[in-house]
C-alpha cells in the first residue's frame, strides 16, 4: 500500500479547507472549510500511524473528532446570532470594525 | 469486577493503573471543578442568588488554585525540593517555567475577574441581560427591564482559564492542542457578549472566532507533520525520535516534514499572541468585546501563549538540519521585527482607546519575541518578567476604561467612552484614576521605574547578549528600542490629552465656534510640538458628542486598578525579589 498517496490527499483537502475559509464569503461555507482543514489533518495522524505502526495518531484523531464538535456548536451558535441580527451570513457584511 | 481487575493489575503483562501526580494537577482540578459546578448552579439555584453564588465561587477557586501554586513551588523549589513533577508520563511537565506561567496565569485572571464582577454605580455588569436576543429587539428590552443577568460568563471564564493553565505545561502537542482549543471556545463565546454596541460585540466574536479557528487548524496539521516526522507528539521526543528515524534511512528530504511541520505550529501560536502576520483580529477583537474581558484575554491569553511557545522553542523541538534550524530563526525574526513596526507605527495613528491598546499589545507581543529570541537563560527570565509587568499594566487599563463612560441626553450613563478626545480633562475631574491609567501607560512605554522598563530592559539585553552558537539578536534589540520610542509617543499622547486638554465639551464648543482646530494650541503650551499636533487632531470630536462622566466603582475594579498601579511602581523601583524568585525557580543562575 502506497502511504504517499493518503498524505498527498490529506493535503490537497487541507488546501481546500485554507482556500475555501479564506476566499468564500457566506459564513457557513467558510466554516465547512474549517471543519475540512481539521479532517485533512486527521487523516494525516491515522496515515503516519498506520506508516510508524504506532496508536497514538488514531486516538488524537478521536480528540481532534471531539473538539471539531465543540466547534461546530459554538460556531453555528455564533453565525446564528449574527443572521438573526443582520438577515445575511455574508463574511463581508460584517464589517462595523474598521480602521 | 473489582477482584477481576485487581488480579489482571497483579498478572504480569496485565492492566497497570497510571500513576497520577494527583498534588500537581490540584490548582487544575479547582479551577474545572468551579466551571463545572458553576453550570450545575446555573441549573439548579434560583436566579435572583445565581451571581452571588457564581462570583464567590469563582473568586475562592482561584484564590485557591493560587494558594496551592505557591504550595507546590515551595515544596518542589524550596531547600530540598525535587525541581518539579511530571504528569501522567509527560503529558504535564510541571517544571519551574510552567508552575511560574500558570502561578502568572492565576494571578492575573483573579485581578481581571475583579473587573468582570464590578457592576459600578450603574448597577449593570458589562454584559448583555440575554445574549440570545436580537439586539434592539423587545426581547432584549423586556430582559433588561426584567433584570436579567447572564452569569454562564463566571463557568465559561473558569474553563477558559483552566485552558490557559494547561497550556504552558502542555508536554506534548495533542495536550497543547485541547488547552487552546479549551482557553479559546469560551473567549469566542465571552467577546460576543456585550451589553452595549451589541454589533460591534457579535461581529468581534465572529472574526476572533473565523481566524481562531483557522489557526487552530492550521497548528493540528503541522501537529500531524511533526507526527509524521518522528513518530511522536511528545515535545521532548521529536527531536531524539527524529534522530533515529533520519539514522535509519528515512527518504530522501524528509527534514522537510520537521520544517513545515514546526512552521504551521509555530504560527498557530503566534496567531494567539497576536504576531503580524497574524494580528489581524487582535485590534476588532479588543475594541468589540465587552471592556472587562478584553482585560481578561488582552492579559492572560498573551502570558499563556508565550507560555507554549517557549516550551516548543526551548523543551525541545528543535532538531531539524542547521539550515533548517537557520530558516525558522530567520522566519522568527521577520515575525518580531514586522510585529514591533505594525504594532507601534499602526497604534499611532489610532483614535479609539481600545483598539490603541490592542495595536500596542502588538507591539509588546513583538518586544517578547525579542526576549525569545535571545535563545538564553537570562532571555527566559527577561520573557517572564516581561509578561508580569505587560499583563500588570493591561489588566489595570481595561479595568481604568470600564469606568469612564458616556451619558445620553436624559444624563443616563451609556457604554464606554472609548475615543480618545473623550479622555480630555478627565486629570481634572478625576485625579485618582488618570493618575493611575498614566502609571499603566508610563509602564507601557517602558519609562523609568515602572515595571515596564525593567522588563524592556532585561528583554533587550538578553538579546544582545546572545548565545556562543546562535550568535545576538541586536539587530532585534536595536530594532526594539526604535519602536519603543515611536510607542512613547503614542502613550505620552494620551497622558497630555488627559492633563493637559481641557475636558471635551468645551473642546467641541471651541471647534464648533471657529471651526478651526488651531485655538487648541494655546492648552498644550509647553508640551512638545509634535505631541501637541497630534493630540489635537486626535482630540477632535464630532459636533453633538455625548458628555463624559465617569462611573464610581463597587469595589473591586477600584482594588484592582491601585494594586496594579502601585504593583507596577513597586516592581520599578525593587524588581530584585521577584526577579529572584523567577532566577530560583527556572533554575537559572
Amino acid at each position: 500500500m502506497e502511504f504517499t498517496n493518503y498524505l498527498v490527499l490529506s493535503a490537497i483537502l487541507f488546501s481546500i479547507g485554507a482556500a475555501t475559509v479564506l476566499l468564500r464569503r457566506n459564513a457557513i461555507i467558510v466554516f465547512m472549510g474549517i471543519e475540512l482543514m481539521l479532517n485533512a489533518a486527521n487523516l494525516s495522524f491515522v496515515t503516519f500511524a498506520r506508516m510508524h505502526g504506532d496508536l497514538t495518531g488514531q486516538v488524537i484523531a478521536f480528540f481532534v473528532m471531539v473538539v471539531a464538535a465543540a466547534e461546530v456548536v459554538v460556531g453555528l451558535a455564533i453565525i446564528v446570532s449574527i443572521f438573526r441580527t443582520r438577515r445575511s451570513a455574508s463574511v463581508d457584511d460584517a464589517n462595523l470594525l474598521k480602521n | 469486577m473489582i477482584a477481576q481487575a485487581a488480579q489482571m493489575a497483579a498478572a504480569p503483562g496485565g492492566f497497570v493503573p497510571p500513576e497520577v501526580a494527583w498534588f500537581a494537577l490540584t490548582p487544575l482540578i479547582i479551577v474545572i471543578s468551579a466551571g463545572v459546578l458553576g453550570v450545575l448552579v446555573e441549573a439548579f439555584v434560583p436566579a435572583n442568588r445565581r451571581r452571588v453564588v457564581q462570583v464567590i465561587m469563582a473568586m475562592a477557586a482561584l484564590a485557591a488554585a493560587f494558594a496551592v501554586i505557591v504550595w507546590q513551588g515551595v515544596s518542589w523549589f524550596g531547600e530540598g525540593g525535587s525541581g518539579g513533577v511530571v504528569v501522567l508520563g509527560g503529558v504535564l511537565q510541571l517544571d519551574g517555567v510552567a508552575l511560574l506561567f500558570q502561578g502568572l496565569v492565576v494571578l492575573m485572571a483573579f485581578f481581571a475577574l475583579a473587573v468582570v464582577i464590578d457592576r459600578t454605580s450603574t448597577k449593570q455588569d458589562a454584559f448583555s441581560p440575554s445574549a440570545a436576543s436580537i439586539p434592539g429587539s423587545e426581547y432584549e428590552e423586556l430582559a433588561r427591564r426584567l433584570g436579567l443577568v447572564q452569569t454562564e460568563v463566571y463557568p465559561l471564564l473558569m474553563f477558559a482559564i483552566s485552558g490557559m493553565m494547561i497550556f504552558p505545561a502542555a508536554g506534548d502537542l495533542l495536550t497543547m492542542f485541547i488547552a487552546l482549543e479549551v482557553l479559546s471556545l469560551p473567549l469566542y463565546v465571552l467577546s460576543g457578549m456585550a451589553r452595549r454596541r451589541r454589533l460591534l460585540s457579535q461581529e468581534a466574536s465572529f472574526k476572533y472566532f473565523v481566524l481562531g479557528a483557522f489557526a487552530s487548524a492550521v497548528f493540528l496539521f503541522g501537529a500531524a507533520l511533526l507526527y509524521g516526522y518522528s513518530g511522536s507528539v511528545k515535545i521532548s521526543e521529536i527531536t531524539t525520535m527524529a534522530s533515529t528515524v533520519v539514522g535509519g534511512g528515512a527518504p530522501d528530504h524528509w527534514e522537510l516534514l520537521w520544517l513545515v511541520g514546526i512552521l504551521m505550529v509555530i504560527s498557530g501560536l503566534l496567531f494567539k499572541v497576536g504576531a503580524v502576520p497574524f494580528q489581524a483580529w487582535t485590534p476588532d477583537v479588543y475594541q468589540g468585546a465587552p471592556t472587562p474581558i478584553t482585560g481578561f484575554m488582552a492579559a492572560c491569553t498573551k502570558i499563556a501563549a508565550f507560555g507554549a511557545l517557549l516550551r516548543l522553542i526551548y523543551a525541545g523541538g528543535f532538531s531539524g538540519t542547521p539550515d533548517m534550524l537557520e530558516a525558522v530563526r530567520i522566519a522568527l525574526w521577520v515575525v518580531a521585527i514586522a510585529t514591533m513596526i505594525v504594532g507601534t507605527v499602526v497604534g499611532a495613528t489610532q483614535t479609539d482607546m481600545k483598539r490603541m491598546l490592542g495595536y500596542s499589545s502588538i507591539a509588546h507581543a513583538g518586544f517578547v519575541l525579542v526576549g525569545i529570541l535571545s535563545f538564553n537563560g537570562a532571555g527566559i527570565k527577561a520573557v517572564i518578567f516581561y509578561l508580569l509587568a505587560y499583563g500588570m499594566a493591561t489588566v489595570g487599563a481595561f479595568a481604568v476604561i470600564t469606568l469612564v463612560r458616556e451619558t445620553g441626553p436624559g444624563g443616563e450613563v451609556l457604554g464606554e467612552a472609548t475615543h480618545l478626545g473623550q479622555w480630555a480633562g478627565l486629570g481634572k475631574r478625576s485625579p485618582w484614576l488618570a493618575g493611575c491609567f498614566s502609571v499603566f501607560l508610563l509602564s507601557f512605554a517602558g519609562i523609568p521605574l515602572t515595571a515596564g522598563f525593567i522588563a524592556k530592559f532585561s528583554a533587550f539585553s538578553a538579546a544582545v547578549e546572545g548565545t556562543e552558537v546562535l550568535g545576538n539578536a541586536t539587530v532585534l534589540a536595536v530594532i526594539g528600542v526604535l519602536a519603543s520610542a515611536v510607542a512613547v509617543f503614542f502613550y505620552i499622547r494620551v497622558i497630555v490629552i488627559m492633563f493637559f486638554m481641557s475636558p471635551a465639551e468645551t473642546v467641541v464648543e471651541s471647534v464648533v465656534e471657529t471651526v478651526d482646530v488651531a485655538v487648541l494650541e494655546p492648552v498644550v503650551v509647553g508640551v512638545g510640538q509634535g505631541v501637541a499636533n497630534a493630540a489635537h487632531t486626535s482630540v477632535v470630536v464630532a459636533t453633538g458628542a455625548p458628555a463624559v462622566v465617569v462611573v464610581r466603582s463597587e469595589g473591586p475594579s477600584a482594588v484592582t486598578i491601585t494594586v496594579m498601579a502601585v504593583g507596577i511602581l513597586v516592581l520599578g523601583i525593587f524588581p530584585a525579589p521577584v526577579l529572584d524568585l523567577i532566577a530560583r525557580m527556572t533554575g537559572i543562575g
